[in-house]
């Protein structure tokens, strides 16, 4: 007969509030599949019905809210070491990793099977390819082993306007792989940008992010390069004609900020300086990225109202 | 083979986090049954109406 230790069984009782649990969807980025996955619900010739599209609107959103469970799953041990991410529920000592697994594959699961059912079963693979991309090709993968990881990984944030095009139509376009690939392309600018003020925190975990790995001068010439390639396809959906002029002089003042933004990057490299426009180069990706789908969606909103598109 | 279990009493916070859990997975459930009736609904559209004798 031997005592067992009660954490050996894991039966120890949870310390997690409901609120931990949505911190593991990652609610920021959640916010932006909302946003991204919509767009692409609204690109649709005819309108989806109201219903299915906000079940649809729920299910990927769930699904990439699933995605960032399993990712703090299997990232606790780094997140333990960097401060951005220390507080974290697992790390914290809030929540044990299987109650985190366990939710997560939950809510792949029923999110996967909801929005087959009310959408399609393109939709429904294309989502399930999505949190499969950013589980295991990139958290798993990815992440720990190349300078490249949120360039490849990028691809799953990217797959919202898609899966939400899918849901709609049942069917890929060139409208939705465009909107696939602003998020594509700006996605490195976005996190090297973060990545040149959290070096330190990348190190202490040994993740090969592109500062720690290429040094900040060869990333600061990255960041660059992607916004000057992120200008021109940020004005694609006006170009192509699936968006109208409000878009396009959002996107065209956009893209121009975000190159001004690279060049300061490119040239403050030294001191407290350097890191506020990183910084603030960080932010204003996140401001491009809102404006130009909000403006898209707002467009659409108008155009299905006004009755131009039935 | 493990006979014995040592599982100590909750805490207060512990049962109000549980309470806490346990409500939050009882709406979970509750919006998935109203989600797939609107689903059925929808679906069915107008059908919903034809009866068999």
């Amino acid at each position: 007969m031997s005592l067992v230790n009660e954490s050996n069984l894991g039966l120890s009782a949870s310390g997690a509030s409901p609120r931990d649990y949505v911190v593991l969807l990652k609610p920021r980025v959640m916010s932006l599949v909302v946003l991204t996955a919509l767009a692409g619900l609204l690109l649709a010739p005819r309108p989806v019905h109201p219903v299915i599209g906000v079940i649809s609107l729920l299910a990927i959103t769930v699904g990439a809210g699933a995605s960032g469970a399993l990712n703090m799953w299997y990232d606790a041990d780094i997140d333990r070491l960097m401060a951005r991410t220390a507080g974290r529920p697992i790390p914290a000592g809030r929540m044990a990793g299987g109650e985190a697994l366990a939710f997560g594959l939950v809510l792949s699961f029923f999110s996967v099977i909801v929005l087959g059912l009310a959408a399609n079963w393109l939709a429904a693979g294309l989502l399930a390819f999505t949190i499969f991309y950013y589980v295991i090709v990139y958290t798993m993968w990815l992440k720990r082993s190349t300078p490249q990881n949120i360039v490849i990984g990028g691809a799953a944030g990217a797959l919202p306007p898609m899966v939400g095009y899918a849901a709609a139509t049942g069917s890929i376009s060139l409208s939705s792989v465009v909107l696939f690939a602003i998020i594509f392309i700006w996605t490195p600018p976005h996190f090297w940008s973060l990545a040149l003020c959290k070096a330190a925190d990348y190190g202490r975990a040994g993740i090969p992010m592109a500062p720690n790995v290429w040094g900040p001068d060869r990333t600061r010439l990255h960041i660059l390069v992607y916004s000057l390639v992120l200008a021109p396809v940020g004005l694609a959906p006006w170009l192509l004609g699936f968006a109208g002029p409000a878009y396009g002089v959002v996107s065209l003042l956009g893209g121009v900020g975000m190159v001004y933004g690279a060049i300061n990057v490119f040239r403050q490299r030294e001191g407290d300086k350097a890191r506020k426009i990183a910084m603030g180069n960080f932010g204003f990706s996140i401001l491009y990225l809102f404006a130009l789908f909000g403006v898209l969606v707002l467009e659409r909103i108008v155009l299905i109202g006004t009755g131009v598109l039935l | 083979m493990p006979t014995n279990f040592i599982l100590k009493p909750l805490t207060p916070e512990q049962e109000k986090r549980r309470r806490q859990r346990n409500i939050a997975i009882g709406l979970a459930v509750a919006v998935l049954v109203v989600i797939f009736y609107a689903m059925t609904i929808v679906k069915l559209g107008p059908n919903v109406f034809i009866r068999p004798d």
